[in-house]
């Protein structure tokens, strides 16, 4: 491509986004249909600005995202997690596409389809949109819902359910059609292909498992953040082409090595780096399915086509309601499930022009059911509107009552940043009460090391919003900075103050005038802890009572002296910046100090009845 | 109208049932100043000159506690021990405490049967509260019979507790607007009947 095509291209894309989406967003229509909005505004049949063969090729490029984002999620999932969903994966996800490819077939086949034509239109429109569900599940936080993850469960299966699709899709194909015969697959004996196939997820497996840590561990040695950004993508891109090589999804694979890598302490790194490619990608994705969006088509027949993508989302989400009522899933969350996934998805693209190259549709059935998909994936987003606004509000008020206990949270309530010799002492003594702490630390072998104690410790730069973002800072309660680099500790908290006001702050101060600075970055003075007035005052009480002081007399003494040195920081907090004010305030609080513990060291009054912390204690 | 000080020591509250529950309706009490001592000084370090003048600011102070080996918790000890100075609450020149009333609150972990001469404690509990009735009028302050809450230990549910947190909220109230017949309530043995309905 053309340097200079290239840069209109992606500034017509980029422009789109910046424009419609914050406007989607404005109206509470959520940014997947704000993109797809701009796609459709831009494409070939609108105003023509992107589109044709480099439209096709954009959104081929785009679908990375989603097999981007599949990874991310898989990085959520652990093992033990994802075993725990088989239900809903085989049970709800295996009806889904059941029985909702042979109503599809049915309807075809009544409408005057054949056989052959109406199994792959209903193999097709069984599958949802992974990508629009997922994301907007995410924007509206119904991930962890019980509708939401056994939304997610059915959109596994459908992935799954991919692999089979295009094994059968030759065997449908009219005889005489030209069959494409790609890859070395399938060159191999037939029973050769399924061990390699196997043998490529096993290969992602221990890859993830044994291998992939350790060179991320290498990696971060270097203190190069950027490679550890390009090591993270080479594995997703690794993955996508072994993937395609032995006929596999490429989605589906990210999602397995996401799944592996899930209980890596380099999650959140990971996930962190990969946001942003996930988050523009998408974007692409969704531009480009509106791009895609045949106006011609709908403008020819537009009354079929309503027809047919009103009949498309009713059945999806009949069946969907009747499939959750039988498996006695209720309220809201039967009604979350069957909107949700009521959208074809965007494999369909794929299946279609297979379809049509292996000559299983007619062009003109395909290209129709091309301009179908689009258009309810572009009202996919309104549903869930539908059911943010009227449905889920009905289910509110009973559910406080009746809903079950919520799902445990994996997010930790205190974020504790830096866990080196400071902040590792905080660690454990809030550990030991209990309270769970995400730990984040910047040496891998410290990491490594606290690792094999048990520790819940992530790797990463405390100083980074979105580790920070990944570690769970919106659920968090409290975030400890326990970091020696004073720099990074001002930036951290400047951050942090701006996008969560309420969040409550403790920080480590290495000296009065850092804990002045800590202070006007607006905490307040009991949640600053000058880092070693502690172990100093204890210092001094060892070596105090090494020369024969009673114990508890200088214990408080030096609590005593600790807590007029606080007050005195509370006065020349504000003359802090005047030099002369403060000497003189020094000066002053240095004679007050003298003569209280002259009265300390002064022989005990005659008089009987003082109170012991002056003279003696009432003993009669 | 009087001002009503509590004076609140509990060393675990998150392991209490009544007296966190009692020091939350105290708190909501209007013209009641409510002091978490443990709260206040974990480290048992006493502002003496602040206490000193929140007392002399009083006109009743109310140390609710729950009852530890027939005292009090060791941190009302030692605020006794460093607040009550010589030549200030009591001696030469000590009025400042001259006057006003003092009473505890307390929880128990007996019954009220084992509280007396012929049960298992052998004295009641006002008797084993002597010493803070000989401290009070030894301050020239006026000692008044003990709010207290029996068989604490068995007190497990909210319904069974929620009478008793209304009276001990009735008791301050009472304090405040001059309603207790003070009389009795000096020579009783519990204060728990006298409080008004």
């Amino acid at each position: 491509m053309h340097a200079s095509h290239f840069f209109i291209s992606a500034f017509i894309y980029l422009g789109a986004a910046v424009l419609l989406v914050p406007i989607a967003h404005r109206l509470g229509l959520g940014s997947v249909l704000g993109y797809l909005i701009g796609g459709a505004l831009i494409g070939p049949f609108a105003l023509g600005w992107v589109g044709g063969a480099q439209g096709e090729e954009a959104m081929h490029f785009a679908e990375f995202g989603v097999v981007i984002m599949l990874f991310m999620i898989g990085l959520e999932l652990e093992p033990a997690r994802l075993w725990r969903m088989r239900g809903p994966i085989f049970g709800l996800g295996g009806m889904q596409v059941l029985f909702t490819a042979l109503a599809v077939v049915g309807i075809a086949m009544a409408c005057g389809l054949g056989t052959k034509p109406a199994i792959a239109t209903g193999m097709i429109l069984a599958l949802s949109s992974t990508a629009i569900v997922i994301q907007t599940l995410q924007e509206k936080a119904l991930m962890r819902t019980d509708g939401g993850s056994d939304s997610f469960a059915v959109l596994l299966f459908q992935d799954i359910s991919v692999i089979p699709m295009l094994a059968v899709f030759p065997l449908l194909a009219a005889s005489g059609a030209k069959v494409e015969h790609h890859g070395w697959l399938q060159e191999l004996p037939h029973w050769a292909q399924p061990l390699i196939t196997l043998g490529a997820v096993v290969a992602i497996v221990i890859g993830g498992r044994f291998i992939v840590p350790r060179g991320f561990n290498i990696l971060a040695k270097t203190g190069l953040r950027e490679l550890l950004t390009a090591a993270a993508l080479l594995l997703i891109v690794g993955v996508a082409l072994l993937m395609t090589q032995v006929g596999l999804s490429p989605a589906l694979g990210a999602f397995v090595a996401g799944v592996v890598l899930a209980g890596s302490h380099y999650r959140h790194e990971l996930e962190s780096n990969l946001e942003p490619f996930k988050g523009l990608l998408l974007g692409l994705f969704f531009l480009a399915v509106g791009a895609s969006l045949d106006f011609s088509v709908i403008a020819g027949k537009p009354l079929l086509v309503a027809a047919l993508v009103f009949a498309l989302i009713a059945l999806k989400a009949a069946v969907m309601f009747v499939i959750a009522t039988l498996l006695k899933i209720r309220g809201s969350h039967r009604w979350l499930l069957s909107l949700a996934l009521a959208q074809g998805g965007e494999f369909a693209f794929a299946l279609l022009s297979m379809a049509m190259q292996q000559e299983i549709l007619d062009a003109a059935t395909a290209r129709l059911l091309v301009a179908v998909v689009a258009l309810s994936m572009a009202i996919a987003p309104l549903l869930f509107i539908i059911y943010e606004r009227l449905i889920a509000p009905r289910y509110t008020a009973v559910s406080k009552e009746q809903r079950a206990p919520d799902r445990i949270d994996e997010h930790a309530p205190v974020i504790l940043a830096g866990f080196g010799r400071f902040g590792n002492f905080v660690g454990r003594i809030m550990m030991s009460q209990g309270v769970k702490v995400t730990v984040l630390e910047s040496d891998p072998d410290h990491v490594e090391m606290l690792r094999k104690f048990g520790f819940k410790v992530f790797y990463g730069d405390a100083t980074r919003l979105d580790l920070l973002h990944a570690a769970g800072i919106e659920q968090a309660c409290m975030l400890i900075i326990a970091l020696a680099d004073q720099a990074k500790v001002a930036q951290l908290i400047a951050d942090v103050r701006e996008r969560f006001p309420n969040l409550r702050i403790i920080a480590r101060a290495h000296d009065y005038d850092h804990r002045v600075e800590l202070m006007r970055l607006g905490l307040a003075a009991e949640d600053t802890v000058h880092e070693q007035m502690g172990s100093a005052q204890e210092l001094a009480v060892r070596a105090l009572r090494a020369l024969g002081k009673p114990a508890y007399a200088t214990e408080r003494a030096a609590r005593r002296w600790r807590r007029y040195d606080d007050q005195t920081f509370h006065l020349l907090l504000p003359v802090h910046d005047d030099d002369d004010a403060y000497a003189s305030i020094v000066r002053e609080r240095r004679v007050e100090l003298t003569q209280l513990f002259e009265k300390d060291i002064a022989e005990l009054p005659t008089d009987n009845d003082q109170a012991w912390e002056i003279g003696r204690a009432e003993e009669t | 109208m009087p001002s009503v000080l509590v004076l609140y020591a509990h060393p675990a509250p998150h392991k209490s049932r009544i007296n966190r529950r009692l020091a939350a309706a105290a708190r909501e009490v209007e013209g009641v100043t409510f002091r978490d001592l443990y709260e206040l000084y974990p480290d048992f370090l006493i502002d003496v000159e602040t206490e000193q003048k929140l007392l002399s600011e009083h006109d009743v102070i109310v140390l609710q506690h729950p009852f530890y080996w027939y005292s009090a918790p060791s941190l009302v000890k030692e605020y006794l021990d460093l607040v009550l100075t010589y030549g200030w609450a009591y001696g030469e020149g000590g009025a400042a405490l001259q006057g006003k009333i003092l009473l505890q609150a307390i929880s128990a972990g007996g019954s009220e049967e084992i509280y007396c001469t012929e049960g298992r404690n052998r004295f009641t509990i006002r008797q084993l509260l002597a010493p803070f009735d000989q401290t009070a009028f030894l301050c020239g302050m006026r000692y008044l019979a003990p709010h207290i809450v029996y068989s604490a230990n068995q007190l497990a549910d909210a319904a069974s507790i929620q009478p008793l947190v209304d009276r001990y909220a009735r008791l301050l109230k009472a304090l405040r607007d001059e309603t207790l017949p003070l009389e009795q309530a000096a020579a009783a043995h519990k204060i728990n009947d006298l409080v008004p309905a």
